[in-house]
């Protein structure tokens, strides 16, 4: 943002013509522009790996089928940019320390670390973490925080049906509806509305 | 020389000189400006912050949730600069930039109060609910009746043809409904009801013998086209500003209507420190303002003066312009400026799900969901011993997807593609009564950046309305149990003050200069040429959501102020 022009002058509209309008209104833009690629996140919490190793928790978690799954939808690196950002601190610490527990519970449960194992392998292990993790959140205390298979499960959920292809792919998306209706058919197998 | 100094001064004086002044851009100072301007008059309006221009500064609105870097969702550094906007539900990755940093714009909350504010040209006309209800003389008659408060000056009658006069304009959809708590408005077509809400209607009329109706919300989104403006389509984005003009704001209908008759100046970045006072013709003269960018002072003139800051910008306002005649704050012989702070009562109310309708989807996301006029106190049949006044709700039912599931893989995938379960929720919104102890006043020792005194904010809820919000929550539950939904919870968040951000009164209308600001034409009681039409103008704040009021009196004080204008009155 250079709002240095703006500083130094009045800004008139006379009759609807802005003066200085295009020095003033860059200031107003917001901060964060579309990346269109989810690229983002700080280099101090994630190193190069972590989008490949999330997006593979995330494919397992949500797989390609007859639609996408989590991979293509670039949600490992949707995970990054949401922790980052978004999480606050202590939550960040209880995913950083989640994605290393992960991999100890591979190697412990497989002898192979998580992105040397196979389809199945994975699916196996975070079948039983989200076990742990569904167990954890029904016992905890409500001030403890939240398993830190729950924050990746539920980042990938909100990742991919908010991706490209989770909207429109698995989901049924209309950007511009153009009108309402309140009472059209559905037969099951329809697909749900993203958004 | 001296006489070339005066000669600039009066030069500069003549190039500040407009016929009227408005101070602010939402929706009471468009309307204003809008009127003004097309009644002739050279009008300067005044905005503390940056322009926004229509459909050009809607930015990134037109992106899908993808192309947003956190698919639309709030950061960690948003919460930390608006700790307060950040809760607002129209708050978003796009909107946020219609919302102001909290920590630039600070103020005092003695009690919680939550103020969300937009500072930019529109105001939180880009950013409002859009619900347009009229008032009734149920509302305008009940400080008489029940003693809260002082009288309104008005009746239904002198408002009722201004909000004719305004509703065809603003392009307020909504069905005709012959209730006389509610009463119908020149409305465009009404949005369309969903299976499930037109059921739980037709249940409700059946099962309360009171009256009592669910009805399609009125909205200003234009179901038809209003002259080049809109239509809506449905994609329910409207707080990030609509590229196709498919709801009333500031930018999209009355700033453009005043800029066409050539009449219009809007200076952006102009934070009024003050009205000037003149003692020997016991006016207004005009409006000192702080460039928010260059911090330089500046001075306006004008015949007559409009303050349409906000209920609490204008009272901000008022409090600051002191002078001999005035040592209290401009137009403050009654002692009422700050006091009677209202908002309404929200945020409590229940929801349920509807078994039926699995054949039945929707299509397109409407911006607006059902209303359920008041019901209490309307008559002596519904006349409650608990509390005073009543509520209305807002609400609607959908059918909606579950976002989270148990397990893994494929089977938890495709456990989330369909569409689960109809469910409905409704929720109240409640008077709240006016009390000269919920004040606001100036702190004088903590300023802003620009010097001017901060507002200490002093407002709770009470008796009355705890009492009321009991009421709110029991017959929400009770009308969707009558209407056949299941596993009904009921809710009560209970927010402060403010955060419904309906905040009225503090300059309030009144029959008596001795009692009140305002005279029955929102002109000030005390300084002629000064009218205020925003939400400070407010004598009571009945249950209805207020904009479509201002709107109205907003144009009916104009009609008043350019005939005393030109009778010489003021």
């Amino acid at each position: 943002m250079n709002r240095r022009d703006a500083l130094s002058r009045v800004a008139l509209i006379l009759g609807g013509t802005v003066i200085g309008a295009n020095a003033f209104l860059e200031g107003c833009k917001p901060a964060d522009k579309k990346t269109g690629d989810g690229q983002g996140g700080s280099p101090s919490l994630f190193a190069d790996t972590d989008a490949a190793y999330l997006d593979e928790i995330a494919e397992t978690i949500i797989p390609a089928t007859d639609t996408p799954g989590a991979k293509a939808a670039k949600v490992g690196a949707f995970m990054i940019v949401m922790v980052t950002d978004c999480y606050p601190e202590a939550e960040q610490k209880v995913f950083l320390e989640g994605m290393k527990q992960l991999e100890e519970a591979s190697r412990k449960k497989s002898g192979k670390s998580f992105m040397e194992s196979d389809a199945d392998q994975r699916k196996a292990l975070l079948i039983d973490i989200d076990k742990e993790a569904k167990d954890y959140m029904a016992s905890k205390k409500k001030e403890d925080p939240k398993h830190y298979f729950r924050m990746m499960k539920e980042l990938t959920l909100l990742g991919y049906f908010t991706s490209e292809p989770g909207a429109t792919q698995a989901l049924r998306y209309v950007q511009v509806p153009g009108k309402y209706e309140g009472c059209v058919p559905y037969k099951k197998g329809d697909r749900a509305w993203a958004s | 020389m001296p006489g070339d100094s005066l000669n600039i001064n009066n030069k500069a004086t003549a190039q500040n000189t407009y016929d009227a002044i408005v101070v602010g851009s939402g929706i009471s100072g468009g309307w204003a400006a809008k009127e003004l301007c097309e009644k002739g008059l050279k009008t300067l309006v005044l905005e503390r912050g940056k322009n926004v221009e229509h459909v050009k500064d809607y930015t990134d609105t037109t992106l899908n949730p993808w192309e947003l870097k956190h698919h639309n969702n709030i950061t960690q550094q948003n919460k930390k600069d608006s700790p307060i906007q950040s809760k607002c539900y129209a708050y978003n990755e796009v909107s946020k930039h219609f919302f102001v940093n909290d920590l630039e714009h600070p103020y005092n909350q003695k009690k919680p109060f939550d103020w969300i504010r937009g500072y930019h040209v529109g105001g939180r006309s880009l950013l409002w609910g859009r619900q347009c209800y009229r008032w009734s003389d149920l509302d305008f008659e009940a400080n008489a009746k029940d003693g809260y408060g002082v009288d309104w000056p008005i009746r239904y009658k002198d408002i009722a043809p201004w909000y004719d006069y305004v509703e065809p304009f603003a392009g307020i959809s909504g069905s005709r409904e012959g209730l006389p708590q509610l009463p119908d408005g020149k409305f465009l077509p009404p949005m369309e009801m969903n299976c499930v809400e037109k059921t739980v209607a037709e249940r409700i009329k059946k099962n309360f013998t009171d009256g009592r109706t669910m009805i399609i919300g009125r909205v200003a989104n234009h179901t038809v086209k209003v002259g080049d403006r809109g239509p809506c389509n449905f994609r329910n984005k409207c707080a990030e500003g609509c590229p196709f003009g498919g709801y009333f704001s500031s930018n999209s209908a009355t700033l453009p209507a005043a800029k066409k008759t050539g009449n219009l100046t809007i200076r952006p970045f102009s934070i009024v420190a003050e009205v000037l006072y003149d003692k020997d013709s016991k006016k207004a003269k005009g409006i000192r303002i702080i460039d928010a960018e260059t911090m330089k002072t500046e001075e306006y003139f004008a015949k007559i003066i409009f303050l349409n800051a906000s209920t609490l910008g204008t009272t901000a306002i008022l409090l600051n312009s002191v002078s001999d005649a005035f040592p209290d704050g401009l137009g403050n012989s009654s002692g009422q400026v700050g006091l009677n702070l209202m908002d309404h009562h929200y945020g409590v109310g229940a929801r349920g799900t509807f078994d039926g309708f699995e054949d039945k989807y929707f299509y397109g996301r409407r911006p607006n969901g059902i209303y359920i006029p008041r019901f209490r106190n309307i008559n002596e049949k519904s006349k409650r011993t608990d509390y005073v006044r009543g509520f209305g709700y807002q609400g609607g039912a959908s059918r909606g997807r579950q976002s989270f599931g148990d397990g893994i893989g494929e089977a938890l995938k495709d456990s989330l593609l369909e569409p689960g379960a109809w469910s409905m929720a409704i929720g109240s919104w409640g008077e709240h009564l006016p009390y000269a102890e919920n004040k606001v006043t100036l702190d004088k020792e903590k300023k802003d950046k620009w010097g001017l005194p901060t507002l200490d904010i002093d407002c709770e809820f009470k008796d009355n309305e705890m009492a009321m919000r009991k009421d709110m929550m029991n017959s929400a539950a009770e009308m969707l149990e009558k209407a056949g939904l299941k596993d009904i919870q009921t809710y009560d968040s209970m927010p402060a003050p403010g955060f419904c951000i309906h905040e009225m009164g503090t300059a309030r209308m009144g029959r008596d200069p001795k009692t009140s600001v305002l005279n029955g034409y929102n002109q000030m009681h005390d300084v002629k040429n000064v009218y205020i039409t925003d939400g400070a103008c407010m004598t009571s704040s009945a249950c209805q959501n207020p904009s479509v009021t201002y709107m109205a009196l907003t144009a009916r004080a104009a009609d008043h102020a350019v005939s005393e204008l030109r009778k010489g009155n003021i």
